[in-house]
């Protein structure tokens, strides 16, 4: 063979390769590289979606990072719901697998009622928490009042806003309790029948056995549950135009964040920026603030050690 | 060349190609209205009205326009949001409108220096219509930006105090207050509590009551939010200083803020028919000549009365006036109908009888000098206060500003902090508002 025909092969070769990952080529270039690349060019200018951009420099990102008052309390309030929303909802997600796996009679019906929440549409799901924690008229603190305790005002407090939200999160659990769920079915019985002959606890059965096996479900759990609250949107956005009384109608400031930019998150502040103040270059920036935090996260807990899961224990 | 340096100089290619193509397509803001408006053609419009009366009259006021321009077809849409409308500016296209109606004034500091709206001093001219014989000023400190005249008034809004006349009759008071200082007086003379709550309350000064923001309550002190160079006033201006410490004081007799603040959450639905004044929780309520409309269909039980707001003791002597703003008409850049779309600008915006019979079906006030005046309009006589407050040299909006509404949300924070008792010293708040509005002002320009 000729070293001309070994050279058509192999280009021939690549071309079919190239042919063959084409679709996916095309769909990450589209929907992830240029968008990426236009977001960094786009943090360096001055653009605001009529005209076309001009080059500012640094100037998004000092304004971002030294004078955007939105800013840091939205990094502070995202942060805030990835580290106690999402360890939360793991934890309770995996609590209500458990149980619903050690029930003998009506699973069916226990499965539907800790799973339907998940279904309901997140605007109507919000509206219906507001409602349920409104501190002068829900019912929530009503019976709270008749304990003789003293409730929070949840959606209207900046202190007690977060928390309610992750009260929301955690009645929406459904979908962390499905998977939890299959996995536990997963673990082999004889595993436990040999723990238990070594006389293991439940709590060492659980630690030794269960735990080891779920982990790569627990891995995808949390790492899901952190780039989905470094999306949240929202139920924030909802929960704080319907506390804060103005539901922000044309011609109605609404005023982000409500309570005192307590429920503000980075997603928020992009769509803020980029196109109710046509910014795009402030909102660019925060955009890549959010990617690189989701990539920091992501690699922290892919990490096989010192991350928050080992993978394959 | 190396691999490597082969491989760095592909990449830098490539990101400047994708670069050269992001900037390529970007909107443009060349607006030459070269379109015959004789010519047959349907025009786009969009307007945020939703509700089936205000549908209603906006459609028959295009029915009237389109008698009037027999070759001038108009395509309505209706519910826009503002959202939904700044996404349709830039985008443009066959779907987008031609003519766009938005009830977000602080929205036309942004259309304007963006471009996003054409500027109408061209067609103004061209029609020989001077803008400041046709509109009260504060209008049209509200709808251009600039000198650039991006939008036109299309109706009003004024706003007043609002009270229950039984409520009045029960506590013996017999007129409305006229100043701050005897409003105080009527608002807690108005307040009945009920444990640690309340049964009336004379007023919600809370700056989450619904309409007592900042915004509504300043233009009673005839405030001044930027100087001639375009920087922030309000920490020099004492309007600002005076009127939220009077507002923190109010707040304070009636009980508090955080008792207020609980009481509101009983509140209903601002657009709804529990609202707090319909249902009787409170006595006197600031809002928008819309309200009177709203309180009667939701059939309320007691006897409505009108009136200004008060004003600062040392200003009686203009007693009257009120803050205004309303709804704005622009003509979107990317039309390739511009001509055309300013025939329907300039009937729905200046023609006294199309603005008469526009402000008879939506209950708004009329936005032309003449159309104020006009014999033809029918309203209930309790709708009277907010013609007189439209038309009150003292009456004044805020101006239109390229940030849009932030500079408002900046003040009305210090404001807020300041009721709750987070913030105590008043005047350094409003510096530090100062300086972070002329930097987000800054960054835009």
């Amino acid at each position: 063979m000729t070293t001309h025909t070994l050279r058509s092969k192999r280009r021939r070769s690549a071309l079919r390769t190239v042919a063959f990952l084409s679709p996916w080529l095309i769909g990450f270039g589209l929907f992830f590289a240029y968008p990426l690349i236009s977001t960094v060019y786009f943090s360096f200018t001055r653009y605001d979606g009529f005209r076309p951009p001009v080059f500012n420099g640094l100037d998004n990102w000092t304004y971002v990072f030294s004078d955007y008052p939105m800013f840091w309390p939205a990094l502070r309030n995202t942060l805030w719901l990835v580290l106690v929303m999402v360890t939360l909802r793991v934890i309770f997600g995996l609590g209500i697998g458990l149980l619903i796996t050690k029930i003998k009679t009506g699973t069916g019906i226990f499965r539907t009622l800790f799973y339907l929440p998940y279904l309901a549409p997140p605007v109507a799901a919000t509206l219906a928490f507001v409602f349920l924690l409104n501190p002068g008229t829900g019912p929530v603190n009503t019976m709270l009042e008749w304990v003789g305790l003293s409730p929070p005002t949840w959606f209207t407090d900046p202190d007690w806003s977060k928390p309610a939200l992750t009260l929301l999160a955690l009645w929406g659990v459904g979908d962390l309790m499905v998977i939890f769920m299959a996995a536990l079915l997963d673990v082999p019985k004889e595993q436990y029948e040999a723990a238990e002959l070594d006389g293991a606890s439940a709590w060492q059965r659980f630690r030794f056995v269960t735990l080891p096996n779920i982990s790569p479900i627990v891995l995808f759990a949390v790492v899901t549950g952190v780039i989905a609250t470094m999306q949240y949107y929202t139920q924030p956005l909802v929960a704080a135009k319907v506390a804060s009384g103005n539901m922000g109608g044309s011609g109605q400031l609404f005023e982000p964040g409500y309570p005192e930019k307590s429920t503000l998150t980075l997603p928020q502040i992009v769509y803020n920026a980029g196109f109710q103040r046509f910014d795009y270059g402030t909102a660019a920036v925060v955009a890549l603030v959010l990617f690189a935090l989701a990539m920091v996260f992501t690699a922290l807990l892919m990490r096989r050690r010192g991350g928050l899961i080992q993978v394959g224990d | 060349m190396s691999i490597r340096t082969r491989k760095t100089a592909a990449a830098l290619a490539a990101t400047a190609a994708i670069s050269l193509f992001a900037s390529a397509c970007t909107g443009s803001t060349e607006t030459e209205a070269n379109d015959d408006p004789n010519a047959e053609t349907t025009l786009t419009l969009w307007h945020g009205w939703s509700a089936p009366s205000e549908v209603k009259a906006m459609k028959e006021n295009v029915e009237r326009f389109e008698a009037a321009h027999k070759n001038i077809k108009v395509k309505i849409v209706g519910n826009m949001t503002d959202d939904k409308i700044n996404q349709a500016l830039r985008a443009g296209g066959s779907s987008a409108p031609d003519v766009v109606s938005s009830f977000s004034t602080t929205s036309v500091g942004k259309f304007c220096s963006t471009g996003a709206f054409v500027d109408l001093n061209p067609f103004l001219k061209k029609s020989d219509i001077d803008p400041a014989k046709v509109f009260h000023k504060p209008l049209l400190d509200y709808t251009q930006f600039e000198g650039n005249q991006c939008s036109l008034p299309l109706l009003s809004d004024a706003y007043g105090l609002y009270y229950n006349k039984d409520a009045f009759k029960e506590a013996g008071i017999t007129e409305p207050p006229k100043t701050w200082s005897e409003f105080d007086k009527v608002a807690k003379k108005l307040t009945k509590t009920k444990g640690d709550s309340y049964e009336q309350l004379g007023f919600m000064p809370n700056y989450h009551g619904y309409e007592t923001t900042i915004s509504h309550y300043a233009p009673q002190w005839s405030p001044t939010y930027f100087d001639a160079d375009g920087k922030s006033n309000i920490a020099k201006d004492p309007a600002f200083r005076d009127m939220i410490s009077y507002q923190k004081k109010l707040v304070d007799k009636l009980g508090g803020f955080p008792k207020l603040k609980k009481y509101r959450n009983t509140f209903g639905d601002e657009w709804g028919a529990k609202h707090p004044f319909h249902t009787g929780q409170v006595a006197m309520q600031m809002d928008g000549e819309w309200r009177l409309g709203m309180a009667k269909d939701a059939g309320v039980k007691f006897e409505i009365g009108t009136a200004p707001l008060p004003v600062p003791d040392d200003q009686i002597a203009d007693y009257g006036k009120g803050y205004l703003s309303g709804t704005i008409m622009g003509i979107a850049s990317t039309s390739k109908k511009q001509n055309a779309a300013w025939e329907l600008v300039k009937y729905m915006t200046t023609d006294t009888d199309a603005v008469v019979a526009f402000s008879n079906g939506i209950r708004n006030v009329p936005s032309t000098i003449e159309a104020l005046k006009s014999p033809d309009l029918k309203h209930d006589p309790s709708f009277q206060t907010f013609i007189d407050i439209a038309q009150h040299p003292k009456s004044n909006s805020s101006p239109a500003n390229v940030d849009g509404g932030a500079y408002h949300l900046t003040l009305q924070d210090v404001g807020l902090r300041y009721e709750s008792g987070k913030l105590t010293d008043l005047q350094s708040g409003l510096e530090k508002a100062a300086q972070q509005i002329d930097t987000d002002i800054a960054k835009l320009k």
